[in-house]
């Protein structure tokens, strides 16, 4: 049975603000709507189990943080930090969001409908039945994907404020070890990191990216055939193993 | 041009065989790791090929007969004040391959003071006199984390006093000493086991270093500091809620400013487990944590960490001992760290490129000096401990640190002398004969877990005793009392500015 309740932030400090969520969760709070929110850090951070939130105004900093589970829908934009080593659950946010979404995390979705800032997704990684996933449908800034170790992004580059900007901003994917990068159109080859390059998707790719774009666009109420009537490019590490050869024993 | 590659000529070690002694057991043979000895069929005898020895010593410890001895290669340059053998040596090396020399532990640049060995601690003599701590209570218990500025108390219903002020997290150790961070896939299983076992019987805490906490080994969780870094492996909730507290690996001593790097080879299905990395590819820690470009982002990730655990531990920031150490350990505690971790240069670890392990930070004795100082300048010392690591010897180093300020030491590279490790220096190669830093299960075997442990608390119940002893002689019948208490140790043959950093007098002052 579904137990819904309504937390209103106005004028609560995070601290005392993510005390009453935990508590409400701990009391059995299934379906959890935090309304007023403005700039309160953490939010679900740390949180397990199938639980669903809606967040009403604009959360602060790390939300989703270590989160293992929930799902969440963010009714505006999102600050910086958004699912910080992030474990399992969805994070839905439904405008922009800021610097480094999704660093080192290791499972879960983030869909986002519009921009993001820089180093969104650095050192994502796979593991087991785990494959972190982070959709962006607007554009992304500098260092997207570095160092990623496992997991999917996809770059839409449509729903952008940034109209002049490249699609992907420098050092895409650099120092990528595992992983895969799918971008809707093409990229420059010049904001794409040192060794690797964009290619074709094949049939299994092409497979992949549906059922995501699928997901994304139910999700965001947004029309998948639309973004599908494109082609896509994929960046892929060149090495598994990208310092294997850099040492010499002294 | 030589015809074969340049170590093959200028190795570093010779074996040496007794003829007479060696009866042809092949115990060599199969504790080298190196395959530095071999099987002769035409001779029907033992050989070796020095070239592959790395000076480990196991062959020499294990030899039924004492046949073997492992020296230092006598064959030796010419003499040059500039030139010293390891420079040519890496030049050799490196115009052959074009790599990164690689290192591991050990520090062999001499040049650089060892400051431990400049500071010399004072005794009782008529005043004050000195305790026996075979007589008398002596405490060495320690306590981790915040203090309060001032306690408050009101009174509770029956009258009694009440402490009224809310305290911060502590953690409480039996001695000021701790395992220091050497994560699970540098070194194995069975020590991590060792580890966890030796700071529980001892009642302090071991550092589970950044590749997560086998599922077996939460039960030792009251003893474990949990360790977060740039990789963030094996980091999740339930690791955070772990232990007794939470450390931030920001730098390591032994390479400030360089991210770690656990080679495919050392990653085996149990520390693929932990750390949550598919099986055999390289773990690469990035340099920086890409969430933490400032001061306030480190504000924001201690407090996220805090979050996560509801409160209910320390938080720690591990750095390595560089140049603005004090301005940036001061800009720690104010972005809420409960306790500073500095490693100074002369570090352990696993794998480090030489250049930086030899050449980049500053020795843990200077900055632990300038550190305290600074917190105590700025008044906010109560508000974090200060844990000093990196090339802790002895027990005299941990006095001699206390005194420069330190509320507790973090040690590692004795913790695994203690089980067998020779320095040989060669842990990336991942094939360590002592079964420490590998995760061959064949070398492996080589530590039994309850071994290793009773000797690392041998070692720890030793250093406790001439603690005691030391603090004794001193006239303190507790730790407490030699915290930065500087007027408890005097300087041979520095100059006045290394004194000033300190903040001792010379001997005979
Ligand atoms: S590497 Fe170690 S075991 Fe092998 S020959 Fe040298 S000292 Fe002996
Ligand atoms: S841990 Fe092993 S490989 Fe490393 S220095 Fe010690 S004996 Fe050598």
């Amino acid at each position: 049975m579904a137990k819904k309740i309504t937390l209103d932030a106005s004028g609560i400090y995070y601290r005392q603000f993510n005390e009453q969520i935990r508590e409400a969760v701990a009391a059995g709070a299934t379906d959890i709507v935090l309304t007023n929110v403005n700039s309160q850090r953490y939010l679900v951070g740390a949180i397990e189990g199938d639980l669903n939130f809606e967040i009403q105004g604009v959360p602060g900093q790390d939300m989703c943080s270590f989160m293992r589970g929930p799902k969440v829908r963010v009714k505006a934009n999102a600050q910086d930090g958004v699912g910080n080593t992030m474990d399992d659950g969805t994070v839905i946010i439904e405008g922009l969001a800021g610097d480094v979404v999704g660093y080192a995390m290791r499972g879960g979705k983030i869909f986002i409908k519009g921009d993001v800032g820089y180093r969104v997704g650095i050192h994502m990684k796979a593991y087991m039945e785990k494959l972190p996933t982070i959709v962006i449908g607007g554009k992304a800034g500098d260092f997207l994907g570095e160092y990623m170790a496992g997991g999917i992004i996809l770059l839409l580059g449509m729903f952008s404020d940034k109209p002049s900007e490249p699609i992907a901003g420098r050092s895409l994917g650099t120092g990528m070890h595992g992983g895969v990068i799918y971008v809707r159109g093409e990229v420059p080859k010049e904001q794409i990191g040192p060794g690797l390059t964009a290619q074709p998707l094949d049939e299994s790719d092409k497979l992949v990216v549906q059922g995501i774009v699928k997901e994304y666009a139910k999700e965001l109420g947004l029309d998948a055939k639309a973004i599908l009537a494109s082609d896509f490019v994929k960046i892929k590490p060149f090495s598994h193993r990208p310092y294997g050869n850099l040492y010499v024993p002294a | 041009m030589l015809f074969q590659p340049i170590n093959r000529n200028y190795h570093d070690f010779s074996i040496v065989r007794d003829k007479d002694a060696c009866i042809n057991c092949k115990v060599c043979i199969r504790q080298c790791a190196y395959d530095a000895h071999y099987w002769d069929e035409s001779r029907q005898k033992v050989m070796h090929d020095n070239a592959k020895c790395v000076g480990c010593h196991r062959c020499e410890a294990l030899c039924p007969t004492s046949a073997l001895l492992i020296q230092k290669k006598k064959s030796e340059f010419k003499d040059n004040a500039l030139w010293k053998p390891e420079f040519i040596k890496y030049i050799y090396k490196q115009a052959d391959t074009g790599g990164v020399l690689l290192t591991g532990m050990g520090s062999p640049v001499g040049n650089i003071p060892v400051y431990w060995d400049k500071l010399l601690l004072d005794a009782s003599q008529v005043t004050n006199p000195s305790i026996d701590p075979l007589r008398e209570p002596m405490e060495l218990k320690t306590f981790l984390g915040a203090k309060p500025v001032k306690l408050e108390f009101g009174k509770s219903k029956d009258g009694t006093p009440k402490l009224k002020t809310k305290l911060s997290p502590n953690i409480e150790l039996n001695y000021p000493l701790m395992f220091s961070a050497m994560s699970f896939g540098s070194i194995n299983f069975n020590l991590h086991v060792a580890m966890a076992r030796a700071a529980t019987e001892l009642g302090i805490c071991y550092n589970t270093g950044e590749g997560g906490l086998h599922k077996t080994l939460y039960q030792y969780g009251k003893n474990t500091i949990v360790q977060v870094a740039s990789g963030r492996f094996g980091v999740h909730r339930d690791f955070l809620n772990a232990g007794a507290g939470i450390e931030i690996k920001v730098g390591q001593g032994a390479k400030p400013g360089i991210g770690g790097h656990l080679p495919g080879e050392k990653i085996n299905e149990m520390v693929s487990v932990t750390r949550m990395v598919p099986l055999g590819s390289d773990a690469i820690s990035p340099a920086p944590h890409h969430d933490i470009y400032s001061i306030e982002d480190l504000h924001q990730l201690i407090f996220a960490l805090k979050e996560a655990s509801e409160y209910r531990v320390p938080v720690s920031v591990k750095i390595a001992a560089v140049h603005n150490v004090a301005a940036i350990a001061s800009g720690i505690v104010r972005a809420g760290a409960d306790i500073v971790a500095i490693d100074g240069m002369r570090g352990g670890t696993g794998a480090a490129p030489g250049m930086i392990r030899d050449n980049v930070g500053i020795p843990i004795e200077l900055a632990l000096a300038q550190v305290d100082q600074r917190l105590r300048d700025e008044g906010i010392r109560n508000r974090a401990s200060i844990v000093a690591a990196g090339g802790i010897r002895c027990s005299a180093d941990v006095v001699k640190a206390i005194a420069l300020g330190a509320d507790a030491c973090y040690f590692a590279t004795a913790a695994l002398l203690a089980v067998g490790c020779t320095l040989c220096g060669k842990c990336y190669t991942g094939k360590c004969p002592w079964g420490i830093a590998t995760n061959d299960a064949k070398l492996a075997k080589r530590q039994n877990p309850d071994i290793a442990a009773k000797k690392m608390v041998n070692l720890v119940h030793a250093w406790g005793h001439e603690i005691e002893e030391m603090l004794g002689g001193m006239g303190l019948n507790s730790i407490e009392s030699l915290r930065g208490n500087r007027d408890k140790l005097r300087a041979v043959g520095l100059s006045d500015t290394e004194m000033d950093i300190l903040g001792v007098k010379h001997a005979g002052r």
